[in-house]
């Protein structure tokens, strides 16, 4: 039963895996055959960074992921910050207006975003569409990722600390900047952190609210599917894999490392609750003997 | 030193004002760019060229030519997710059955497909499944084949199960994993048999996973474009490729007939969805 259990996730991951694999394999092909290695090659990499679009597109997918992502973390924390002192009615009606964008499938979320500046477009008899048009749509997804992210931490905080800070004289911007942000600072963080992969990530949205000739590399990566495919897509496919790849592999690492930073103090933890079942049972015990302790 | 009982009361009251301003930004964009652009998507797809209202697109999506396309979309979504699941559940119980120290390596194995555009996961399968592709020359090579693997219905639902088997697999793992071994105990205990505690106990308890996994699987499935555009060359034609070609034209009456397909797809996607919520709940509370 355990090796058939084995070989079951081996196959799947096999099955996920392999497509890929091949794509990084026909990236260093020495012909533009994607089913006969004739041998190793780098030309298409030399041929993929010979072309002035690649680095464009990739230049506007990281100032977008940039700033969509950052301006998405402070609307959405505030957002989260205002949200989780509101009466419950209205912080369920808010919220469940954020995650608007999380539940529609992205192409009609793409196609609402398009009205939207057709509209003002037609209305103000020009063409809307451009860096701006795009950088707005990645916020408005980005949003329920961060809002989502950051009210766990607010509810988790003790509410006592802003209270007291204030109490103590703070202004309600310092009582946040000195006492709630560095509470709550690994929500926001993955906030972005999400928010910021998603930008990167994206491919319908963007490809329905930029204008012509704007590229990100996803809209990029289609814009060649739609021709002829060289294997220099694919030395572009396996830069960017390889890419998330060594920065998965990092988070991972940071995380341990973060981990076992913590840990001394959860042996601390563990030896405080130690030591107070040990009072506990010597109290228990005091209290049996006082009574009489004849039982025993 | 101490101070009168009666400053706190209006000091807290501002504080809380202050502080739910913060949320206020967020209200407005939530106002002008979640809501709006829903509204002009109603409004298009009830408008015709000149801005009159019309149920002329409604119509039109709902006309023989149209309605096949729909019906093919949520066929191709159904049985994807379906095969998902039946693919995902042994997958996430078998990794809950490994030692504890490996299971979140292969997570992270699961997860990392999920980190790489659509795009390329979607072309290097057709890469693998073209007629002159690594899969019919190692069947060449055992003298069977060549066979035709794209452009057809089993390449666009296979797109979608590589595409999205993660979503699945991950939801349904991460409520298995959390499941209190005792009850397990128990139902063993009280003589139930390896099948009994998985269909009387494990299944039940993870139906939520199970749930938002579809819901994970069938919302992208049946929204798609790409997926079905690559993988039979824009022969196959999904309610998603066909919003994208109305919407790429650029011109108004296009606009007015993609609207009315995306609205059409939200309405469809928010019964499904309040359907299978539905269904949750009920299975949920019987058991529970």
């Amino acid at each position: 039963m355990k090796t058939l259990r084995r070989i079951y996730i081996a196959l799947l991951l096999i099955f996920l895996y392999a497509p890929i694999l091949v794509m990084i394999v026909f990236s260093f092909n020495k012909s533009a055959s994607t089913s006969a290695f004739a041998g190793f090659d780098l030309k298409w990499y030399g041929e993929l960074f010979a072309k002035d679009e690649v680095g464009e597109a990739l230049k506007n997918t990281l100032l977008l992921a940039v700033l969509s992502s950052v301006i998405a973390t402070v609307i959405g924390t505030a957002a989260a910050v205002g949200m989780s002192r509101m009466k419950r009615r209205w912080r369920q009606t808010l919220q469940n207006v954020t995650d608007i964008p999380m539940m529609n499938p992205d192409i009609v979320t793409a196609v609402s975003m398009l009205m939207l500046f057709v509209f003002v477009g037609t209305a103000l008899g020009i063409s809307t569409r451009s860096f701006v048009t795009v950088l707005i749509a990645h916020i408005t997804f980005n949003l329920p990722y961060v809002v989502l992210s950051v009210l766990p931490k607010i509810r988790q905080m003790d509410k006592n600390l802003p209270e007291a800070a204030r109490d103590l004289g703070c202004t309600p911007l310092q009582s946040f900047f000195l006492v709630e942000l560095p509470a709550i600072l690994p929500g926001v963080l993955s906030g972005w952190l999400m928010a910021f992969t998603l930008s990167l990530d994206d491919f319908i949205i963007t490809q329905f609210t930029k204008g012509e000739g704007f590229y990100t590399l996803p809209t990029y990566i289609y814009a060649m599917t739609k021709k002829k495919v060289k294997p220099d897509m694919y030395a572009l496919s396996t830069l960017i894999f390889l890419t998330i790849l060594v920065l998965m592999l990092l988070s991972n690492f940071v995380q341990a490392k973060m981990e076992a930073k913590r840990d001394p103090l959860t042996a601390k933890g563990k030896a405080r609750e130690a030591q107070m079942r040990r009072q506990k049972r010597a109290q228990r015990a005091a209290g049996r003997e006082a009574q009489g302790g004849g039982e025993v | 030193m101490t101070r009168p009982e009666t400053v706190p009361a209006p000091r807290r009251k501002r504080r809380g004002v202050v502080q739910t301003i913060a949320a206020a930004p967020h209200a407005l964009w939530c106002v002008l760019f979640i809501l709006a652009p829903m509204a002009f998507v109603v409004y298009y797809a009830f408008t015709d060229a000149d801005g009159a209202f019309t149920i002329y697109n409604i119509n039109e999506v709902f006309s023989a030519s149209y309605l096949r396309i729909l019906e093919r979309s949520i066929l191709y979504a159904l049985v994807a997710t379906a095969i998902c699941l039946v693919l995902a559940y042994p997958l996430a119980y078998a990794i809950t059955k490994m030692k504890a120290r490996h299971q979140p390596q292969i997570i992270m194995l699961l997860m990392l497909p999920m980190w790489i555009n659509l795009l390329i996961r979607t072309y290097s399968l057709k890469i693998l499944l073209e007629t002159n592709g690594v899969i019919n020359h190692a069947l060449a090579w055992v003298h069977l084949g060549p066979v035709h693997f794209l452009n057809s219905n089993f390449a666009i639902i296979l797109g979608m199960v590589y595409n999205y088997l993660p979503y699945m697999v991950l939801p349904i793992y991460s409520v298995l994993v959390k499941i209190d071994r005792r009850l397990i105990e128990a139902a063993q205990d009280l003589g139930c048999n390896s099948r009994q505690v998985l269909g009387r106990v494990t299944f039940p308890l993870s139906l939520s996973g199970v749930i938002s996994g579809i819901t994970m699987v069938f919302v992208p499935s049946i929204s798609t474009f790409f997926i079905s555009k690559s993988l039979s060359d824009g022969r196959v034609k999904l309610i998603g490729d066909v919003i994208e070609t109305e919407i790429s034209m650029h011109n108004v009456a296009a606009y007015n007939i993609g609207s009315a397909l995306s609205f059409v797809l939200m309405v469809l996607i928010l019964v499904s969805l309040f359907v299978t919520n539905k269904f949750g709940e009920k299975d949920g509370g019987v058991i529970v």
